[in-house]
């Protein structure tokens, strides 16, 4: 196996932004820091806060807006890619993670981080189920 | 300031470091992603390296944050639930079935609705519709980690 654009270093800095971003959560709200969690709770008719999750959603919005403005560069180079796929994944991965009750950040971060048993078996699942749709497209040469 | 100031600006500055750290890391590039899911070709470990870093600052600063109610609120939000159920192993297989296709999961989609493409905003809408349409499959919302 060819290793090909791996950037160890802001792959540890933006890491360890995510997780110090956890942490400021859970100890100032008690909340988990789970991306699919928040928006569901933004969205739902009756929750219990919806302005800290709409505060949270914005900050994520705002830091991507900052960083892509202090680089000048795109988030991606992709262009072209077909919008019903995307729209099919976009279904897929909120349908999914609502079921699942949880995505990367919720289960794959936070989760393991509380050695919960659910969101290791979650996060096991989806990196396969995610490995091998990937990798199957891509020995058929999709994303070539 | 009140407890209610408090989580908004709490959650204002979480949502700043996640976004922040997603940028910094290159996981709001769908195609950085896919380098990663996508074993058949060229391989980048970079997302390993980024959840890796992530978790590992989560389980140090969780063993002080859990242990004390939090500053802005009366309890820990904390998922209750151990049993690993149906829902929890389909829906999250469908969930990487969906990553797998296009390299955005939740986090990394809002967060790139700040670059300016259109990609975020197609994704995103889907997403909703897909999170409305499964509601009725869930568990109540209050058992969700993320």
């Amino acid at each position: 196996m060819t290793i090909s654009g791996f950037t160890p270093g802001p792959a540890l800095l933006g890491g360890v932004l995510i997780g110090l971003a956890a942490v400021l959560l859970m100890r100032l709200n008690g909340r988990i820091a789970g991306a699919s969690g928040i928006l569901n709770g933004a969205i739902a008719r009756t929750t219990d806060g919806r302005a800290w999750r709409w505060a949270f959603l914005l900050g994520a919005v705002a830091a991507g807006a900052l960083f892509h403005v202090a680089t000048g560069e795109p988030h991606t180079a992709r262009s072209g890619f077909p919008l019903p796929v995307l729209i099919m994944a976009g279904f897929l991965v909120g349908f999914g993670t609502r079921v699942g009750s949880g995505c990367t950040s919720g289960h794959g971060v936070c989760g393991v981080a509380r050695l919960s048993v659910r969101s290791i078996v979650a996060t096991l699942v989806f990196l396969f189920a995610g490995i091998g749709v990937a990798s199957l497209l891509g020995a058929a040469g999709w994303f070539a | 300031m009140n407890a209610a100031t408090g989580r908004v600006l709490a959650g204002l500055a979480a949502g700043l470091l996640f976004g922040l750290g997603l940028s910094v890391s290159r996981m709001v590039d769908p195609d950085k992603v896919l380098a990663f899911l996508n074993v058949a070709g060229p391989w980048d470990p970079s997302l390993a390296l980024v959840m890796l870093a992530a978790t590992v600052v989560a389980t140090v600063g969780y063993r002080f944050a859990l242990r004390d109610k939090p500053l802005f609120d009366e309890t820990l939000h904390l998922p209750t639930r151990s049993d690993i159920d149906a829902q929890l192993l389909t829906g999250s297989a469908v969930f990487g079935l969906g990553w797998g296709l296009a390299g955005y999961c939740p986090g990394p989609a809002v967060a790139a609705l700040g670059g300016g493409g259109e990609e975020p905003v197609y994704f995103l809408v889907a997403l909703v519709a897909g999170s409305l349409v499964a509601s009725p499959f869930a568990h109540r919302r209050h058992t969700h980690v993320g």
